[in-house]
């Protein structure tokens, strides 16, 4: 049972670094938006996936 | 992900927005190698820049129809190139070094994920932009771009040539409080959720020691660990509760944050006591699944509070940012706040009046409906006075400003609000009262037994006294009240009713009154063609037809209530205040009033038992041919929902700022004998504070500004979805599904919360009576104590749960035929 004493310190210390990050995430805006990421993450980000079809204005686009 | 637009089918739907495609129009879009049908110029140019900047999975992720955008004119990139001017850009953007600056902006338009993604991609395609996101949340677009490569007058272009409008938008300080705090709320429940993770897997060991066994050592070591991480937890995570229950303590104020702060210090010092001289029992688990629901429920509260305060700092988005000034026979385009008394603007068809004036040329007629009721536009001629907010609805108008920003009308009703907000009632927090008589009987039994027990045994006194403490420890009293709220405030959202404010539904338990608004609350604020009566030998259809043809070339409200004609009529010409004519299939028609119509002989309209219809004649060159009775609709449950909320017990009153007598009409037709017409925004709020003095409780179900006073001043307030966004932003509630009879519902639903909660308090209470006597005379032993806490908790919380079941489905369905009847 001595083992506890090393590995819930390891476990607190592990905790400790969670709650960091997830400070650090609130603090840059993660947690700004909590419904357009869980769409946004099923949309492609890359648009030759798909062969285009007439996209040879595709880098100019009209204002 | 469906696609709606293609799922449907119909050939005759807009690709883009889904609106009927008008026959003969043609307007094709090739997208992904399949020709689409789209209804107008605006949805085609848009759906044309969407394919040709290679965004044509937008079609594909979208899970909702675009909105019908308006076609990309001139003009509005004059208006946007106002932007770029260095003194209106100081109000909002922020410059972040030499060549970068960043800037939010408020969307209009966006309807699902998919927007946020077309917006996205459309904007970070453009040369001199660093970053954009769009938060689908609030829908606030923030863009950072180079100065140099790019204007702002460019992006807003960009935004729009995709069928969106973007305003600028000026965080308020309010805005800045609202997102520290929800940041400091969510890294509260952070903590909180962590530490009650891990001190309950210690408490598990614990339990599990104390019936098995566990080494003195042992069980020393981990509840010094569980110490170290409830720690933070109650001084971190509960320190809202804490401040609150001080503030109220300051103001004398018995409220509900004291019980809790006290229950929560209580028990870890108790526990903290027990960790340092080894005694019975350790409660840290509970303190921290204490802390962490409570949190939760005032986060979630706090969330939906936030989302209607959001739209209220744009109080001047009832106003257009820019205005047309003549000056010197020229037209000129500068900001609304350059404007002053005396100078001359020119308003265009469908735009907003900026100020208050005098009409100096020009014929048209200005929809008043959201600041005074009256759901007809008023006719508008020389010398007649119009008003800041009000639509321009038919023709250009010159105006001569009388009054600008905080001396118009539309400010003036502002200004109610906040004489409204500070005499309005409190709603009676149940919890509350009995939190005073509770903590009160709590404190003082404390004291007795702590003293009582310093003469019998004043070694065992402390801990006596702890124990009494823990075990009255009013975590079910307090979880009664909030746990009840969320779930029913949770059942009714998916009924669609949103909530803002927790505690309305403890108001709505108990009205006495309910009072309409008429026009966009009892109707729908649309016109709506009630019947035809051919005088001729054409048939209804055939008159409908040629009716339709001709009105779709009109800008007016009456054209609205008009399906689309398969007829085509030419040369049309609109006569404001009077009617339209054109030609179909070489004979001329005109519709309209009826000296207009047919100017050979007086024609009054047919007997009908509605006085206060709108009448159009139909004619040719030589005969009269039908007549149109045109009418504001009412909404297809008005009626059923008054009759049940009589049956409820509820007197329903009928207050109308429109001065017709239609208003009379729509009382009738509903069974309202108490009504009033032409009240004003003071009249409105008066009258209510009138019945509140004689001890009314009031409901009050609005939509204009007009209404946002009596909003204000009601005991609960609830806005149409349709609403504009600042009699939303205060309303304690939203109506999202437009269907009234859903109050009923929901008020039926309070009634049953109000009751779910006396049975959790009565619980609660009956529990600690209990308890109290059995732990000041010494006699609960701490694991009875700590289970019997934990018990009466979950017995609450499931009461509570009873709640969130999904509210009648007969609402739903019914909701679902009338929608279709509607349609």
């Amino acid at each position: 049972m001595e083992a506890i004493y090393l590995l819930v310190p390891i476990a607190l210390i592990l905790v400790i670094i969670g709650v960091v990050v997830f400070f650090w995430a609130v603090k840059s805006d993660q947690f700004e938006d909590l419904e357009g990421p869980a769409h946004s993450i099923l949309f492609d980000d890359d648009p030759n996936d798909s062969p285009p079809t007439d996209n040879t204005e595709k880098d100019k686009p009209e204002p | 992900m469906s696609n709606p637009a293609s799922t449907k089918g119909l050939a005759t739907d807009c690709y883009h927005c889904g609106l009927p495609v008008p026959a003969g129009a043609d307007y094709p879009v090739f997208i992904k190698g399949t020709e689409r049908a789209m209804c107008c110029p605006g949805c085609q140019a848009v759906a044309s820049t969407i394919i040709s900047t290679g965004l044509d999975q937008y079609y594909q992720y979208r899970t909702d129809l675009a909105v019908t955008p308006k076609p990309l004119e001139d003009e509005l990139l004059d208006e946007l190139a106002l932007y770029d001017r260095s003194d209106i850009q100081q109000d909002f953007v922020n410059p972040l070094d030499d060549q970068q600056t960043e800037a939010i902006f408020l969307v209009e338009g966006i309807t699902c994920a998919a927007c946020t993604w077309l917006i996205e991609h459309q904007l970070s395609k453009l040369e001199g932009v660093e970053r954009c996101s769009v938060n689908l949340s609030n829908h606030q677009l923030r863009i950072q771009w180079h100065t140099e490569q790019i204007k702002l007058s460019e992006l807003l272009a960009a935004v729009y040539s995709i069928g969106y409008k973007a305003y600028p938008y000026q965080s308020a300080a309010e805005d800045k409080l609202q997102q520290t705090e929800n940041r400091n709320y969510i890294k509260r429940l952070g903590i909180a959720g962590a530490g009650m993770a891990q001190v309950m897997m210690y408490a598990a060991a614990l339990y599990a020691g104390a019936f098995d066994y566990i080494s003195g050592e042992h069980r020393d070591f981990l509840r010094w660990i569980s110490l170290i991480i409830a720690t933070p937890v109650v001084f971190y995570s509960a320190r809202p509760f804490f401040s609150a229950a001080l503030r109220n303590l300051k103001n004398r104020h018995l409220s509900m944050d004291v019980p809790v702060s006290i229950a929560i210090l209580a028990a870890y010092f108790a526990s903290l006591g027990s960790t340092i001289f080894g005694g019975r029992e350790v409660y840290f688990d509970s303190v921290c699944m204490f802390t962490f629901f409570l949190l939760l429920g005032r986060f979630l509260e706090f969330r939906a509070r936030s989302r209607m305060d959001q739209s209220s700092h744009h109080l001047t988005r009832l106003l257009p940012d820019t205005a047309t000034l003549i000056e010197q026979g020229k037209q000129r385009l500068v900001a609304i706040r350059d404007l002053k008394s005396g100078d001359t603007i020119l308003v265009k068809t469908a735009h907003i009046i900026p100020a208050d004036g005098l009409v100096i040329s020009g014929q048209s007629s200005t929809d008043e409906s959201h600041l005074n009721g009256e759901f007809i536009p008023v006719p508008k001629a020389l010398g007649d006075t119009v008003v800041a907010g009000s639509i321009n609805v038919e023709h250009p108008l010159t105006i001569q400003i009388t009054e600008v920003g905080q001396n118009t009308k539309l400010s003036g009703i502002l200004r109610l609000l906040d004489q409204a907000r500070a005499t309005k009632p409190p709603i009676a927090q149940l919890a509350d009262k009995i939190a005073q008589y509770f903590i009160a009987t709590v404190l003082i039994l404390a004291t007795g037994v702590a003293l009582a027990w310093t003469f019998i045994d004043s070694n065992q006194a402390f801990w006596i006294t702890l124990s009494v403490l823990v075990v009255t420890c009013p975590c079910a009293l307090s979880l009664a009240t909030p746990t009840a709220l969320t779930a029913a405030t949770g059942s009714l959202q998916r009924l669609g009713l949103l909530v803002s404010r927790g505690h309305t539904l403890e108001g709505l338990a108990s009205i006495s009154h309910v009072i309409f608004d008429k026009t966009g609350t009892l109707t729908t604020g649309k016109l709506r063609l009630q019947h035809i009566h051919p005088l001729g030998e054409h048939n209804r259809h055939q008159c409908n037809h040629i009716a339709a043809a001709l009105e779709a070339h009109s800008e007016h409200p009456i054209a609205n209530a008009f399906e689309a004609s398969p007829l085509q009529a030419f040369e049309p010409r609109v006569h404001p205040g009077q009617g339209i004519e054109g030609v179909i299939d070489g004979q001329s028609y005109r519709i309209g009033r009826p000296d207009f119509a047919f100017s050979n002989t007086v024609l009054s309209p047919p007997e009908s038992n509605d006085p206060q219809a709108q009448w159009l004649l139909l004619a040719n060159n030589t005969e009269p041919m039908a007549w149109f009775q045109l009418d504001d609709e009412l909404r297809p449950d008005a009626a059923e929902t008054v009759e049940q909320l009589s049956k409820l017990g509820l007197k329903v009153e009928l207050l109308s700022g429109d001065y017709s007598n239609n208003v009379a009409s729509v009382a009738k037709q509903l069974n309202i004998s108490n009504y009033r017409s032409g009240a004003s925004p003071m009249n409105k709020m008066t009258y209510t504070q009138a019945l509140q003095t004689d001890g009314a409780k009031i409901l009050m179900v609005g939509d204009g500004i007009n209404d946002i006073p009596v909003l204000a001043a009601a005991d609960v307030s609830v806005a149409m979805t349709s609403a504009a966004d600042l009699t939303k932003a205060n309303a304690d509630a939203i109506l999202l599904s437009s269907q009234l009879s859903h109050l009923v519902s929901a008020i039926r639903h309070a009634r049953k919360t109000h009751r779910v909660i006396r049975q959790n308090l009565g619980w609660a209470l009956a529990y600690n009576l209990i308890a109290l006597p059995a732990a000041a005379l010494g006699y609960i032993p701490p694991y009875f104590a700590a289970l019997g806490m934990s018990l009466s908790s979950l017995v609450v919380v499931m009461n509570a749960l009873r709640l969130s079941k999904p509210l009648a489905k007969a609402a739903a369905s019914e909701a679902n035929k009338s929608q279709l009847a509607s349609a």
